[in-house]
């Protein structure tokens, strides 16, 4: 029968009826999140503020002002190197973390993979605001855990979230701690993706275990860890539950994150043109970030 | 080519005194890196549980004995009276039902919505399908920040702002849930749909007697994994729901824990009512959900 040919019998209902299955998802898809998102472009170039809320028309073509602004702005900087501070400096400990357990957990030596795997797993399935507190109360300068494990060892108390040099590295530490889990399972399943007999017959050529990371895991891994890089990277550019719980974005605006200033600007002060500026930088970071991993991986290969 | 390397002798006398003088060295060598490798984990193990085990500690211990020095790991008495209060003096039971309901219900919708698209991408063939399919994934490389200044104003305009549809609509379709399930319908055979449609079953039918049972692994990803995302969710929660009675538990307890931050052991009660059901549902069925991801990612 004709229907065996694929494509020879398609009833010509079943482009119709696609098209009824995709309905639903692009019409919402459409109108929550794209249609917004350009809605966002126009925003940023209005002064869109609390006083259009109430009377739209009142709203005014400004052009890049608000841009040219935004870029003389001290807070932007700041916020911006904030951000930078904790994807360049989280992600990779984040990713390492997570490769370092993974590559344990791969061990041909080790047992109860599963027990641990699930383990490693919780920090990450946990709600962010709840861990958030949890770890708020554990940096506490005089009755956190942290100090208190740290005075064994003889180093003096550490004002984690009050400091300005410290509060980021305590969110830093806690991301890495928070998200590792993810990335972790990742990697597993693309380590057991690589052939065991590469490493036999490594070993057999008298590589050492850290030749054979090198010449075999890495370079095998590489398209994993494109994955888990930009994954990770697109993720740590939009910190916000961190800072707003632990820090309220201080002290000394240390842990304003861009997203922060963005809901600050946007949804405290409604100056929501302004805000939409903000979120377009945010935008344009996270794609040359993500265009240059990918750029990164293709060299290397 | 790889075996003939890995057994250059597999029967001959060299290679039974070479297998036996390895075991022999290598046993004491192998044991070693066996207690580093489990020291290690056990480790890591700990470092993961501990501020969970402390939240539970904390939880239940008497007023001000979290926040006392030296600090405390064990309660000195077990009280349950901080959960008492947050269940009749700061309305938990009321952010708790937010919670859950705005949760089970994007799940139960948006498992529908995504596995219908995500069956057709990968499944049906109609003019349009691939450049449709490059444009929705365009969006995944768009920060969701961007669309949240207009999407409040669109939904103040459909006077869904402080409604619990305000955080649901924007959550009942998902790019991401989309691909998943494409990527996994594209193993079902077409002969399976085809033999259907020679049958004379209406293409709902096929969706729902073939297709659906075909993929249920990957929906009980989406499901726990939707599930999951949306109780943790915090952001867009906090800027569409403006009244505390339609607070979830993630804005409700940022908001309890500026004013009672002095509070440790109530605000850890809270922290454990938030945690506790994604926990659950983690721990129970985290065997779809760990393979989902586990494929999902690699494929990806």
């Amino acid at each position: 029968m004709s229907a065996t040919i694929p494509g020879a019998h398609i009833p010509s209902g079943v482009g119709k009826a696609a098209w009824l299955f995709l309905a639903p998802a692009l019409l919402l898809i459409f109108v929550f999140f794209f249609l917004p998102v350009l809605a966002s472009l126009v925003l940023s170039v209005t002064d869109f503020d609390i006083y259009a809320i109430a009377n739209p028309p009142t709203t005014r073509f400004v052009g890049l002002r608000n841009y040219s602004k935004l870029l003389q702005t001290p807070e932007f900087w700041q916020a911006l190197r904030n951000t930078f501070y904790f994807a360049l400096v989280g992600g990779p400990l984040t990713i390492a973390l997570s490769l370092a357990t993974a590559l344990l957990l791969n061990n041909k030596l080790v047992r109860f993979k599963g027990f641990f795997r699930t383990i490693y797993f919780i920090p990450f399935v946990t709600t962010l605001v709840a861990v958030s507190i949890v770890w708020r109360y554990l940096y506490h300068t005089k009755y956190g855990l942290f100090n208190y494990g740290l005075g064994f060892f003889g180093i003096g108390p550490i004002d984690w979230l009050g400091d300005p040099n410290w509060a980021m590295p305590s969110i830093i530490l806690m991301s890495v701690w928070k998200n590792f889990g993810y990335n972790m399972l990742i990697f597993i399943a693309g380590l057991q993706a690589i052939p065991s007999e590469l490493y036999d017959a490594a070993e057999i050529d008298g590589a050492g275990p850290a030749r054979r990371f090198f010449n075999i895991t890495l370079p095998l891994l590489g398209p994993t860890l494109l994955f888990v890089g930009v994954i990770t990277m697109i993720g740590y550019f939009q910190l916000f539950a961190e800072p707003y719980v632990m820090t309220q974005g201080g002290p000394l605006r240390a842990t304003t994150s861009v997203v922060l200033l963005m809901y600050e600007e946007g949804f405290r002060w409604w100056r929501m043109g302004y805000a939409a500026a903000i979120a377009f930088v945010l935008f344009i970071v996270i794609l040359i970030a993500t265009l240059i991993q990918f750029r990164l991986q293709k060299d290397r290969t | 080519m790889v075996s003939t390397v890995r057994h250059p002798d597999p029967v001959g006398a060299t290679g039974v005194k070479k297998l036996g003088a390895y075991s022999g060295a290598a046993g004491s060598h192998e044991l070693i890196t066996k207690i580093i490798l489990y020291a290690l984990l056990i480790i890591g193990a700990m470092i993961a549980l501990t501020p969970m085990l402390w939240m539970l500690s904390a939880s239940v211990m008497p007023t001000g004995e979290a926040s006392a020095y030296p600090p405390r790991f064990f309660p000195s008495a077990v009280t349950f009276s901080h959960y008492g209060e947050l269940f009749t003096r700061l309305n938990l039971g009321r952010y708790l039902f937010n919670s859950a309901f705005i949760a089970l219900t994007v799940t139960g919708v948006s498992l529908v919505i995504n596995s219908m698209a995500g069956y057709a991408f990968a499944k049906l063939r109609f003019r349009g399908r691939d450049r449709t399919f490059r444009l929705l994934s365009l969006g995944l490389v768009l920060p969701v920040q961007v669309a949240m200044l207009p999407l409040f104003l669109l939904m103040k305009n459909l006077h869904l702002v402080n409604t619990y549809w305000g955080v649901i609509i924007p959550g009942m379709s998902s790019i991401f849930g989309i691909f998943l399930i494409r990527q996994y319908a594209l193993s079902i055979p077409d002969d399976m749909l085809d033999a259907a449609r020679i049958d004379g079953a209406s293409e709902l039918r096929i969706y729902w007697e073939v297709v659906v049972p075909g993929i249920l692994p990957i929906l009980a990803t989406l499901a726990i994994w939707t599930f999951l995302a949306t109780w943790n969710d915090f952001m867009w929660p906090l800027i569409v729901l403006s009244d505390e009675s339609h607070y979830t538990l993630p804005v409700a307890l940022a908001n309890l824990s500026g004013e009672h931050v002095q509070d440790t052991e109530l605000m850890m009660a809270g922290s454990v009512l938030t945690v506790i059901p994604v926990l659950a549902v983690f721990l129970f069925l985290q065997r779809y959900y760990i393979q989902g991801v586990m494929a999902g990612s690699v494929k990806g």
